[in-house]
């Protein structure tokens, strides 16, 4: 047994019982829809959206994080606390030319996942493509499920 | 470019909330605009890029996701972008092009040559 180390819930429920009124909302306003608020603006520090998916052996941990390099982001796992951070950079426009519209977000960034699973962290792997990073955290023998025969005299 | 018509209003009532829309940054230079649209888990394949009119229309189709895994946690939207721009008459839209890397697209829209500024030399 093992004490819960977080108050909050590490993970929500799949489906979301919001996600519906959340739409019904947009589609009243005529909002494009309601996740795209949370990229407008520019704040000096922003969470990056992320995922939590699992198989049998791994955790997948994936975040939006579009148009940055490699060495941009910065991945840690402690304690059972991932933390992807990192920085975008503000693009400053070339001399003769000038910023006509700004939505998309450049500062910091920093986010921490609580991974309510047994990790094998020196085996931990994170792969960027198409803008979308995926960190996969292997689980350790004794946190998959295991089959106990039952033997019979 | 008028950047004030975002989102064409037939486009969203034919299809209520079935896209999101991407974060743009627009930089205009004397001969270009260049665009730049976040479509983060869209690959070259899932991209739509098209002109019809005056309207430049952008659409970017997600990978689908394997089914093997289960979903523990879950803020990442599904739905594929979308974003609609009324181009200027100043874009020559026969030389638009776009690339996408890393989840960034990139649409450079060059300007017609007669609107372009010349400089003209004084002959002595």
């Amino acid at each position: 047994m093992r004490l819960v180390r977080f108050s909050q819930p590490s993970f929500q429920t799949v489906n979301d019982p919001f996600d519906a009124f959340t739409q019904e909302i947009d589609r009243l306003f005529a909002l494009p829809n309601y996740s795209a608020a949370r990229h407008q603006g520019n704040s000096a520090f922003r969470a990056p959206a992320v995922d939590v998916h699992e198989d049998k052996t791994n955790v997948y941990v994936t975040a939006e994080l579009p148009g940055l390099t490699k060495d941009a982001i910065d991945i840690a796992f402690d304690d059972r606390v991932l933390t992807i951070s990192g920085e975008r950079k503000l693009e400053v426009p070339a001399q003769d030319s000038a910023v006509a519209r700004r939505e998309r977000f450049h500062g910091r960034f920093e986010r921490q996942l609580a991974i309510d699973r047994n990790v094998d962290r020196d085996q931990i792997k994170a792969v960027y493509k198409d803008g979308v990073l995926t960190v996969t955290l292997p689980k350790q023998e004794e946190a998959k499920p295991r089959q106990i025969e039952v033997s019979f005299n | 470019m008028n950047c004030t018509t975002n989102y064409s209003p037939t486009a969203t009532q034919a299809t209520p909330a079935q896209f999101t829309t991407p974060a743009v940054n627009v930089v205009e230079s004397k001969d270009q605009f260049v665009l730049e649209a976040e479509m983060p888990g869209v690959a070259k394949d899932g991209l739509e890029v098209s002109v019809e009119g005056r309207n430049l229309t952008l659409v970017g189709r997600r990978l689908t996701r394997s089914a093997e895994v289960s979903t523990l946690y879950r803020e990442i939207t599904a739905r594929d972008f979308k974003r609609v721009f009324e181009l200027d008459e100043t874009i020559d839209t026969a030389r638009i092009t776009a690339r996408i890397e890393q989840g960034l697209l990139r649409v450079t829209l060059p300007k017609v040559e007669a609107v372009k500024p010349r400089k003209i030399s004084v002959v002595e």
